[in-house]
Protein backbone atom coordinates (compact mmCIF):
# COMPACT_ATOMS: atom_id res chain seq x y z
CA UNK A 1 0.00 0.00 0.00
CA UNK A 2 2.84 2.44 0.90
CA UNK A 3 6.00 1.49 -1.54
CA UNK A 4 5.46 5.25 -2.90
CA UNK A 5 7.04 6.56 0.09
CA UNK A 6 10.48 5.02 -0.67
CA UNK A 7 13.09 7.83 -1.06
CA UNK A 8 14.79 8.14 -5.12
CA UNK A 9 17.04 5.57 -5.82
CA UNK A 10 20.19 8.29 -6.00
CA UNK A 11 20.81 7.54 -2.66
CA UNK A 12 21.41 11.15 -1.94
CA UNK A 13 20.00 12.69 0.70
CA UNK A 14 17.29 15.18 -0.11
CA UNK A 15 18.09 17.56 2.28
CA UNK A 16 21.62 18.42 1.19
CA UNK A 17 20.05 19.27 -2.75
CA UNK A 18 17.07 21.13 -1.17
CA UNK A 19 19.85 23.73 0.19
CA UNK A 20 21.14 24.55 -3.46
CA UNK A 21 16.93 25.88 -3.33
CA UNK A 22 16.27 27.48 -0.62
CA UNK A 23 19.68 27.59 1.70
CA UNK A 24 18.42 29.76 4.20
CA UNK A 25 21.12 31.37 4.78
CA UNK A 26 22.82 32.40 1.87
CA UNK A 27 23.26 35.84 1.38
CA UNK A 28 23.94 36.29 -2.43
CA UNK A 29 20.40 35.02 -4.40
CA UNK A 30 20.93 33.87 -7.60
CA UNK A 31 18.75 33.80 -10.41
CA UNK A 32 17.06 30.08 -9.95
CA UNK A 33 16.03 31.41 -6.58
CA UNK A 34 14.24 34.53 -7.58
CA UNK A 35 12.53 32.42 -10.23
CA UNK A 36 11.83 29.30 -8.33
CA UNK A 37 9.41 32.19 -5.52
CA UNK A 38 8.55 33.93 -9.32
CA UNK A 39 7.34 30.83 -11.15
CA UNK A 40 4.07 29.00 -10.01
CA UNK A 41 3.57 25.47 -9.80
CA UNK A 42 0.61 26.19 -12.71
CA UNK A 43 3.88 27.33 -14.83
CA UNK A 44 6.24 24.33 -14.62
CA UNK A 45 3.53 21.49 -14.43
CA UNK A 46 2.14 19.42 -17.38
CA UNK A 47 -1.54 19.81 -18.17
CA UNK A 48 -2.65 17.07 -20.31
CA UNK A 49 -2.87 14.60 -17.84
CA UNK A 50 -3.15 10.67 -18.28
CA UNK A 51 -5.00 9.10 -15.53
CA UNK A 52 -5.91 5.43 -14.78
CA UNK A 53 -9.44 3.97 -13.11
CA UNK A 54 -8.88 1.95 -9.80
CA UNK A 55 -10.15 -0.94 -11.80
CA UNK A 56 -7.10 -1.07 -14.53
CA UNK A 57 -4.62 -3.52 -13.87
CA UNK A 58 -1.15 -3.62 -13.36
CA UNK A 59 -0.53 -5.22 -16.33
CA UNK A 60 -2.23 -2.46 -18.51
CA UNK A 61 -0.27 0.31 -16.25
CA UNK A 62 2.71 -0.81 -17.58
CA UNK A 63 1.52 -0.40 -21.06
CA UNK A 64 0.34 2.93 -19.71
CA UNK A 65 3.71 4.34 -18.23
CA UNK A 66 5.56 3.16 -21.29
CA UNK A 67 3.30 4.37 -24.07
CA UNK A 68 3.65 8.21 -22.80
CA UNK A 69 6.96 7.91 -21.20
CA UNK A 70 5.65 8.29 -17.78
CA UNK A 71 6.54 7.08 -14.27
CA UNK A 72 3.20 7.99 -12.57
CA UNK A 73 -0.45 8.46 -13.31
CA UNK A 74 -3.19 9.83 -10.45
CA UNK A 75 -5.97 7.17 -10.64
CA UNK A 76 -9.52 8.99 -10.86
CA UNK A 77 -12.69 7.27 -9.64
CA UNK A 78 -16.07 9.67 -10.90
CA UNK A 79 -14.17 12.18 -11.44
CA UNK A 80 -12.29 12.33 -8.10
CA UNK A 81 -8.77 11.22 -7.31
CA UNK A 82 -8.32 8.44 -5.30
CA UNK A 83 -4.47 7.83 -5.14
CA UNK A 84 -1.62 7.64 -6.64
CA UNK A 85 0.44 5.31 -8.50
CA UNK A 86 3.72 4.97 -9.81
CA UNK A 87 6.26 2.60 -11.21
CA UNK A 88 7.81 2.23 -7.96
CA UNK A 89 4.74 0.51 -7.24
CA UNK A 90 4.87 -1.00 -10.63
CA UNK A 91 8.32 -2.48 -9.72
CA UNK A 92 7.77 -3.73 -6.48
CA UNK A 93 4.65 -5.71 -7.62
CA UNK A 94 7.22 -7.08 -10.15
CA UNK A 95 9.62 -8.06 -7.87
CA UNK A 96 6.74 -9.34 -5.42
CA UNK A 97 6.21 -12.06 -8.33
CA UNK A 98 1.93 -12.10 -7.43
CA UNK A 99 -0.51 -12.25 -9.75
CA UNK A 100 -2.06 -9.41 -11.66
CA UNK A 101 -4.21 -7.78 -10.12
CA UNK A 102 -5.88 -4.01 -10.08
CA UNK A 103 -4.35 -0.82 -9.31
CA UNK A 104 -6.30 0.10 -6.38
CA UNK A 105 -4.81 -2.93 -4.57
CA UNK A 106 -1.61 -1.02 -4.87
CA UNK A 107 -1.96 2.65 -5.04
CA UNK A 108 -0.96 4.88 -2.31
CA UNK A 109 -4.43 6.81 -1.46
CA UNK A 110 -2.96 9.65 0.79
CA UNK A 111 -1.61 11.61 -1.56
CA UNK A 112 0.00 14.91 -1.23
CA UNK A 113 -0.87 17.62 -3.86
CA UNK A 114 0.33 20.89 -4.89
CA UNK A 115 -2.09 24.46 -5.57
CA UNK A 116 -1.38 25.52 -8.67
CA UNK A 117 -0.95 29.07 -7.45
CA UNK A 118 1.79 27.92 -5.13
CA UNK A 119 5.39 29.43 -5.98
CA UNK A 120 7.49 26.41 -7.28
CA UNK A 121 9.56 26.70 -4.31
CA UNK A 122 6.85 24.81 -2.34
CA UNK A 123 6.70 21.98 -4.88
CA UNK A 124 10.29 21.80 -4.68
CA UNK A 125 10.45 21.19 -0.68
CA UNK A 126 7.55 19.15 -1.25
CA UNK A 127 9.18 16.66 -3.31
CA UNK A 128 12.17 16.81 -1.22
CA UNK A 129 10.72 15.95 1.81
CA UNK A 130 8.26 13.13 0.87
CA UNK A 131 10.42 11.71 -1.48
CA UNK A 132 7.15 11.27 -4.10
CA UNK A 133 8.41 11.22 -8.02
CA UNK A 134 5.53 13.34 -8.96
CA UNK A 135 2.56 15.92 -7.15
CA UNK A 136 -0.99 16.22 -8.41
CA UNK A 137 -1.89 19.78 -8.74
CA UNK A 138 -5.20 20.66 -7.65
CA UNK A 139 -6.93 24.07 -8.89
CA UNK A 140 -7.37 26.10 -5.39
CA UNK A 141 -10.82 27.54 -6.26
CA UNK A 142 -12.50 24.57 -8.26
CA UNK A 143 -10.78 21.92 -6.09
CA UNK A 144 -10.43 19.92 -9.45
CA UNK A 145 -6.69 18.11 -10.45
CA UNK A 146 -5.74 20.66 -13.13
CA UNK A 147 -1.81 18.79 -13.46
CA UNK A 148 1.24 17.01 -12.27
CA UNK A 149 4.54 18.55 -11.35
CA UNK A 150 7.62 16.11 -11.58
CA UNK A 151 11.56 17.40 -10.60
CA UNK A 152 12.13 16.93 -14.48
CA UNK A 153 9.34 18.94 -15.46
CA UNK A 154 10.02 21.56 -12.81
CA UNK A 155 14.05 21.35 -14.40
CA UNK A 156 12.72 22.07 -17.83
CA UNK A 157 10.60 24.47 -17.22
CA UNK A 158 13.34 27.10 -14.76
CA UNK A 159 16.12 25.72 -17.72
CA UNK A 160 13.52 26.92 -20.61
CA UNK A 161 13.12 30.18 -18.76
CA UNK A 162 17.01 30.81 -18.16
CA UNK A 163 16.88 30.76 -21.34
CA UNK A 164 14.42 33.06 -22.71
CA UNK A 165 16.21 35.78 -20.23
CA UNK A 166 19.88 35.08 -21.72
CA UNK A 167 18.33 34.93 -25.13
CA UNK A 168 16.47 38.69 -24.52
CA UNK A 169 19.34 40.03 -22.87
CA UNK A 170 21.17 38.83 -25.98
CA UNK A 171 18.59 40.84 -28.37
CA UNK A 172 18.89 43.40 -26.40
CA UNK A 173 23.10 43.58 -26.30
CA UNK A 174 22.46 42.69 -30.20
CA UNK A 175 20.27 45.84 -30.86
CA UNK A 176 22.20 48.49 -29.07
CA UNK A 177 25.51 47.98 -30.15
CA UNK A 178 24.66 46.99 -33.76
CA UNK A 179 21.31 49.36 -35.14
CA UNK A 180 24.21 50.71 -36.88
CA UNK A 181 26.47 48.59 -38.38
CA UNK A 182 24.19 47.44 -41.17
CA UNK A 183 23.93 51.40 -42.27
CA UNK A 184 26.68 52.30 -44.78
CA UNK A 185 28.27 56.01 -44.49
CA UNK A 186 30.59 58.47 -42.54
CA UNK A 187 28.04 59.97 -40.47
CA UNK A 188 24.82 58.21 -39.16
CA UNK A 189 22.48 59.48 -37.46
CA UNK A 190 18.71 58.95 -36.94
CA UNK A 191 16.71 62.16 -35.83
CA UNK A 192 13.16 62.55 -34.81
CA UNK A 193 11.48 65.99 -34.32
CA UNK A 194 8.21 66.67 -31.58
CA UNK A 195 7.31 70.44 -30.85
CA UNK A 196 5.63 71.25 -27.58
CA UNK A 197 2.76 73.93 -27.42
CA UNK A 198 3.94 76.75 -24.70
CA UNK A 199 1.95 77.35 -21.37
CA UNK A 200 -0.35 74.31 -21.68
CA UNK A 201 0.51 72.09 -18.54
CA UNK A 202 -1.84 69.59 -19.92
CA UNK A 203 0.05 68.05 -22.67
CA UNK A 204 4.03 69.18 -20.68
CA UNK A 205 5.74 65.76 -21.16
CA UNK A 206 4.27 64.19 -24.12
CA UNK A 207 7.41 65.06 -26.24
CA UNK A 208 9.29 63.43 -23.27
CA UNK A 209 7.22 60.41 -23.37
CA UNK A 210 7.80 59.84 -27.15
CA UNK A 211 11.36 60.23 -26.55
CA UNK A 212 12.02 57.68 -24.17
CA UNK A 213 9.74 55.09 -25.99
CA UNK A 214 11.64 55.81 -29.37
CA UNK A 215 14.92 55.27 -27.60
CA UNK A 216 13.39 51.95 -25.64
CA UNK A 217 12.51 50.54 -28.94
CA UNK A 218 15.81 51.12 -30.84
CA UNK A 219 17.06 48.96 -27.10
CA UNK A 220 19.47 51.52 -25.75
CA UNK A 221 20.68 50.57 -22.47
CA UNK A 222 17.74 51.18 -19.78
CA UNK A 223 19.97 53.26 -17.63
CA UNK A 224 20.83 55.67 -20.82
CA UNK A 225 16.80 56.56 -21.67
CA UNK A 226 16.35 57.04 -18.03
CA UNK A 227 18.49 59.95 -17.76
CA UNK A 228 17.52 60.87 -21.59
CA UNK A 229 14.32 61.14 -20.18
CA UNK A 230 14.67 62.86 -17.58
CA UNK A 231 16.94 65.49 -18.70
CA UNK A 232 14.95 66.23 -22.01
CA UNK A 233 11.70 66.21 -19.59
CA UNK A 234 12.48 68.61 -17.70
CA UNK A 235 13.85 70.83 -20.68
CA UNK A 236 10.40 70.48 -21.46
CA UNK A 237 8.67 71.73 -18.71
CA UNK A 238 10.99 74.85 -18.87
CA UNK A 239 9.62 75.52 -22.57
CA UNK A 240 5.99 75.06 -21.34
CA UNK A 241 6.34 76.89 -18.47
CA UNK A 242 8.78 80.05 -19.40
CA UNK A 243 8.09 80.03 -23.37
CA UNK A 244 5.15 80.54 -25.82
CA UNK A 245 6.65 76.80 -27.46
CA UNK A 246 9.30 74.91 -29.05
CA UNK A 247 10.87 71.98 -30.37
CA UNK A 248 12.74 68.72 -28.85
CA UNK A 249 14.71 67.29 -31.53
CA UNK A 250 16.57 63.99 -30.44
CA UNK A 251 19.55 62.66 -32.87
CA UNK A 252 20.76 58.90 -31.85
CA UNK A 253 23.99 58.52 -33.25
CA UNK A 254 26.11 55.35 -32.51
CA UNK A 255 28.34 56.50 -29.82
CA UNK A 256 25.56 59.22 -28.37
CA UNK A 257 22.44 60.85 -28.05
CA UNK A 258 21.75 64.33 -28.79
CA UNK A 259 18.82 66.52 -27.42
CA UNK A 260 17.91 70.06 -28.69
CA UNK A 261 15.65 71.90 -26.97
CA UNK A 262 15.03 74.99 -28.93
CA UNK A 263 12.26 77.71 -28.31
CA UNK A 264 11.39 81.55 -29.37
CA UNK A 265 11.14 82.36 -26.21
CA UNK A 266 11.71 85.28 -23.36
CA UNK A 267 15.29 83.75 -23.75
CA UNK A 268 17.44 83.92 -20.26
CA UNK A 269 19.69 86.91 -19.26
CA UNK A 270 22.07 85.62 -17.10
CA UNK A 271 22.39 81.68 -18.16
CA UNK A 272 25.25 81.28 -15.36
CA UNK A 273 22.67 82.55 -12.62
CA UNK A 274 19.96 80.48 -14.02
CA UNK A 275 22.18 77.08 -13.77
CA UNK A 276 22.91 77.46 -10.03
CA UNK A 277 20.46 75.25 -7.50
CA UNK A 278 17.27 76.80 -6.03
CA UNK A 279 17.35 80.06 -8.70
CA UNK A 280 13.91 80.15 -10.02
CA UNK A 281 11.86 83.15 -11.31
CA UNK A 282 8.35 80.21 -11.84
CA UNK A 283 5.27 82.22 -10.57
CA UNK A 284 2.37 80.92 -8.15
CA UNK A 285 0.92 78.93 -10.62
CA UNK A 286 3.70 76.92 -11.82
CA UNK A 287 4.77 76.06 -8.31
CA UNK A 288 1.42 74.99 -7.17
CA UNK A 289 1.84 71.90 -10.07
CA UNK A 290 5.00 70.97 -8.16
CA UNK A 291 7.59 72.85 -10.17
CA UNK A 292 10.08 76.03 -9.63
CA UNK A 293 12.26 74.52 -7.31
CA UNK A 294 15.31 75.92 -9.79
CA UNK A 295 16.85 72.10 -9.90
CA UNK A 296 15.70 71.39 -13.70
CA UNK A 297 18.94 72.90 -14.86
CA UNK A 298 20.92 71.29 -12.40
CA UNK A 299 19.54 68.28 -12.75
CA UNK A 300 19.69 68.44 -16.63
CA UNK A 301 23.65 68.73 -16.14
CA UNK A 302 23.32 65.78 -13.84
CA UNK A 303 21.92 63.37 -16.20
CA UNK A 304 23.68 64.38 -19.18
CA UNK A 305 27.41 63.80 -20.34
CA UNK A 306 27.83 67.40 -21.67
CA UNK A 307 25.58 70.57 -22.13
CA UNK A 308 25.55 73.54 -23.41
CA UNK A 309 22.67 76.77 -22.85
CA UNK A 310 23.06 79.61 -25.25
CA UNK A 311 20.17 81.86 -24.45
CA UNK A 312 19.23 85.77 -26.22
CA UNK A 313 17.04 87.88 -24.24
CA UNK A 314 13.55 88.82 -26.30
CA UNK A 315 15.38 85.50 -29.02
CA UNK A 316 15.09 82.36 -27.57
CA UNK A 317 17.00 79.50 -25.80
CA UNK A 318 18.98 76.39 -27.25
CA UNK A 319 19.63 73.79 -24.94
CA UNK A 320 22.17 71.16 -26.32
CA UNK A 321 22.23 67.78 -24.20
CA UNK A 322 24.82 64.70 -25.07
CA UNK A 323 24.34 61.71 -23.13
CA UNK A 324 27.09 58.94 -24.04
CA UNK A 325 25.48 55.70 -25.25
CA UNK A 326 28.04 53.12 -23.43
CA UNK A 327 28.13 55.00 -20.21
CA UNK A 328 26.63 53.39 -18.26
CA UNK A 329 27.98 53.87 -14.59
CA UNK A 330 25.88 55.01 -12.23
CA UNK A 331 26.25 58.80 -12.88
CA UNK A 332 27.53 61.52 -9.51
CA UNK A 333 25.23 63.10 -7.72
CA UNK A 334 24.07 66.68 -8.04
CA UNK A 335 26.81 69.24 -6.46
CA UNK B 1 21.55 47.20 6.39
CA UNK B 2 22.66 43.74 5.62
CA UNK B 3 24.66 42.96 2.42
CA UNK B 4 23.00 40.72 -0.68
CA UNK B 5 19.12 40.93 0.33
CA UNK B 6 17.70 43.96 0.60
CA UNK B 7 14.20 44.84 2.03
CA UNK B 8 11.40 44.93 -0.65
CA UNK B 9 7.67 45.04 -0.45
CA UNK B 10 5.00 43.90 -2.81
CA UNK B 11 2.54 47.17 -3.36
CA UNK B 12 -0.32 44.62 -1.91
CA UNK B 13 1.45 44.58 1.71
CA UNK B 14 2.20 48.55 1.06
CA UNK B 15 -1.68 48.84 0.65
CA UNK B 16 -2.13 47.61 3.75
CA UNK B 17 0.16 49.72 5.96
CA UNK B 18 -0.78 52.51 4.78
CA UNK B 19 -4.77 51.73 5.06
CA UNK B 20 -4.76 52.67 0.90
CA UNK B 21 -6.85 52.51 -1.75
CA UNK B 22 -6.38 51.65 -4.86
CA UNK B 23 -7.11 53.91 -7.58
CA UNK B 24 -6.36 52.50 -10.54
CA UNK B 25 -4.40 49.46 -12.04
CA UNK B 26 -5.56 47.71 -9.18
CA UNK B 27 -4.22 44.23 -11.22
CA UNK B 28 -0.84 45.01 -10.67
CA UNK B 29 -0.03 45.38 -6.79
CA UNK B 30 2.35 42.08 -7.13
CA UNK B 31 4.70 44.25 -8.39
CA UNK B 32 7.66 44.97 -5.48
CA UNK B 33 9.36 48.26 -4.50
CA UNK B 34 12.66 48.89 -2.41
CA UNK B 35 12.92 52.39 -2.03
CA UNK B 36 10.47 55.45 -0.82
CA UNK B 37 10.73 59.14 -2.21
CA UNK B 38 8.26 61.26 -0.43
CA UNK B 39 7.79 65.17 -2.13
CA UNK B 40 5.94 67.82 -3.77
CA UNK B 41 8.39 69.32 -5.73
CA UNK B 42 9.31 67.43 -9.07
CA UNK B 43 12.74 68.19 -9.65
CA UNK B 44 13.61 66.80 -6.18
CA UNK B 45 11.98 63.84 -7.39
CA UNK B 46 13.71 63.55 -11.01
CA UNK B 47 16.79 64.33 -9.04
CA UNK B 48 16.98 61.59 -6.19
CA UNK B 49 14.35 58.76 -6.68
CA UNK B 50 15.77 55.32 -7.77
CA UNK B 51 14.23 53.43 -10.40
CA UNK B 52 11.67 50.99 -9.34
CA UNK B 53 10.73 53.07 -5.87
CA UNK B 54 7.72 54.21 -4.72
CA UNK B 55 6.67 58.09 -4.81
CA UNK B 56 4.36 59.52 -1.99
CA UNK B 57 3.13 63.18 -2.69
CA UNK B 58 0.17 65.61 -1.96
CA UNK B 59 0.92 66.95 -5.44
CA UNK B 60 -2.23 65.04 -7.66
CA UNK B 61 -2.02 66.77 -11.52
CA UNK B 62 -1.24 64.78 -14.40
CA UNK B 63 2.56 66.03 -13.81
CA UNK B 64 3.01 63.82 -11.12
CA UNK B 65 2.57 60.28 -13.43
CA UNK B 66 4.44 61.81 -15.74
CA UNK B 67 7.67 62.70 -13.90
CA UNK B 68 7.12 59.11 -12.68
CA UNK B 69 7.33 57.94 -15.85
CA UNK B 70 10.36 59.68 -17.07
CA UNK B 71 11.82 58.42 -13.80
CA UNK B 72 10.60 54.30 -14.11
CA UNK B 73 8.87 54.99 -10.51
CA UNK B 74 6.73 51.92 -9.74
CA UNK B 75 3.38 53.52 -8.15
CA UNK B 76 2.66 56.76 -6.81
CA UNK B 77 0.22 56.83 -3.37
CA UNK B 78 -1.31 60.50 -2.67
CA UNK B 79 -1.30 61.50 0.97
CA UNK B 80 -3.71 63.12 3.16
CA UNK B 81 -6.44 61.45 1.22
CA UNK B 82 -6.03 63.41 -1.65
CA UNK B 83 -8.44 62.63 -4.29
CA UNK B 84 -6.20 62.97 -8.30
CA UNK B 85 -7.83 64.88 -11.16
CA UNK B 86 -9.75 62.31 -13.86
CA UNK B 87 -6.69 63.21 -16.32
CA UNK B 88 -3.63 61.88 -14.00
CA UNK B 89 -5.72 58.36 -13.56
CA UNK B 90 -6.25 58.26 -17.13
CA UNK B 91 -2.62 58.95 -17.87
CA UNK B 92 -1.71 55.98 -14.92
CA UNK B 93 -3.93 53.73 -16.77
CA UNK B 94 -2.10 54.28 -19.79
CA UNK B 95 0.86 53.54 -18.28
CA UNK B 96 0.06 50.65 -16.28
CA UNK B 97 0.99 52.58 -13.03
CA UNK B 98 -0.65 52.13 -10.19
CA UNK B 99 -2.13 54.56 -8.27
CA UNK B 100 -3.47 54.80 -4.32
CA UNK B 101 -4.23 57.26 -1.81
CA UNK B 102 -3.58 56.87 1.95
CA UNK B 103 -5.52 59.26 4.31
CA UNK B 104 -2.70 58.92 6.57
CA UNK B 105 -0.07 62.41 6.57
CA UNK B 106 2.96 62.06 4.33
CA UNK B 107 5.34 62.26 7.85
CA UNK B 108 3.30 59.07 9.17
CA UNK B 109 3.14 57.29 5.96
CA UNK B 110 6.92 57.63 5.68
CA UNK B 111 7.49 56.67 9.30
CA UNK B 112 5.16 53.80 8.53
CA UNK B 113 7.10 52.56 5.76
CA UNK B 114 10.74 53.16 7.38
CA UNK B 115 9.70 51.32 10.27
CA UNK B 116 8.64 48.37 7.90
CA UNK B 117 12.18 48.41 6.63
CA UNK B 118 11.81 49.81 3.01
CA UNK B 119 14.45 52.74 2.85
CA UNK B 120 14.86 56.39 1.36
CA UNK B 121 15.85 56.92 -2.50
CA UNK B 122 19.28 59.09 -1.10
CA UNK B 123 20.42 56.20 0.82
CA UNK B 124 23.40 54.97 -0.80
CA UNK B 125 22.57 50.82 -1.69
N1 LIG C 1 13.64 77.86 -21.88
C1 LIG C 1 13.71 78.88 -21.03
N2 LIG C 1 13.36 80.12 -21.37
C2 LIG C 1 13.44 81.14 -20.51
N3 LIG C 1 13.87 81.01 -19.25
C3 LIG C 1 14.26 79.81 -18.82
C4 LIG C 1 14.20 78.68 -19.68
N4 LIG C 1 14.67 77.61 -19.00
C5 LIG C 1 14.99 78.05 -17.76
N5 LIG C 1 14.76 79.37 -17.65
C6 LIG C 1 15.04 80.21 -16.46
O1 LIG C 1 15.99 79.55 -15.65
C7 LIG C 1 15.47 79.36 -14.34
C8 LIG C 1 15.99 78.06 -13.77
O2 LIG C 1 15.45 76.98 -14.48
P1 LIG C 1 15.38 75.55 -13.83
O3 LIG C 1 14.74 74.62 -14.78
O4 LIG C 1 16.73 75.20 -13.34
O5 LIG C 1 14.47 75.77 -12.57
P2 LIG C 1 12.91 76.03 -12.50
O6 LIG C 1 12.27 75.70 -13.80
O7 LIG C 1 12.70 77.39 -12.00
O8 LIG C 1 12.46 75.00 -11.39
P3 LIG C 1 12.40 73.41 -11.54
O9 LIG C 1 12.99 73.06 -12.84
O10 LIG C 1 13.16 72.89 -10.38
O11 LIG C 1 10.98 73.04 -11.46
C9 LIG C 1 13.98 79.41 -14.51
O12 LIG C 1 13.32 79.82 -13.32
C10 LIG C 1 13.83 80.46 -15.61
O13 LIG C 1 13.94 81.76 -15.09
MG1 LIG D 1 12.68 73.84 -14.74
Amino acid sequence: MKPNESKPSSGADPSENSGAFAGPDSTRYTKIQELVYELKVSDAMMRNIITTTPDTSMSELREILRANRISGTPVMEGGKMVGVISIEDFIMWLGSGKADCPIKEKMTTEVDTMYANEPLVHAIGKLDKTGYGRLPVIDRQSGKLIGIITKGDIIERLLHKLEIEYHEEEIHRYRASHIFEDIIGDKVALTFQSSVKGKDFSRAGEASSGLKKTLERLGIHPQIVRRAAIASYEAEINVVIYTDGGTITASVQPDKIRIDVNDTGPGISDVDKAMQPGYSTASEWVREMGFGAGMGLVNIKKCADKMELVSTVDKGTHLRIYIDINNTQEHSKAG
Amino acid sequence: MTKGLRNKMKLEQLKEILQAKVLCCGDHLDREIEMVCGSDLMSDVLAFIKADSLLLTGLTNPQVVRTAEMAEITAVCFVRGKQPHAETIKLAEARKMPLLTTGLSMFESCGRLYREGLHSCDETK
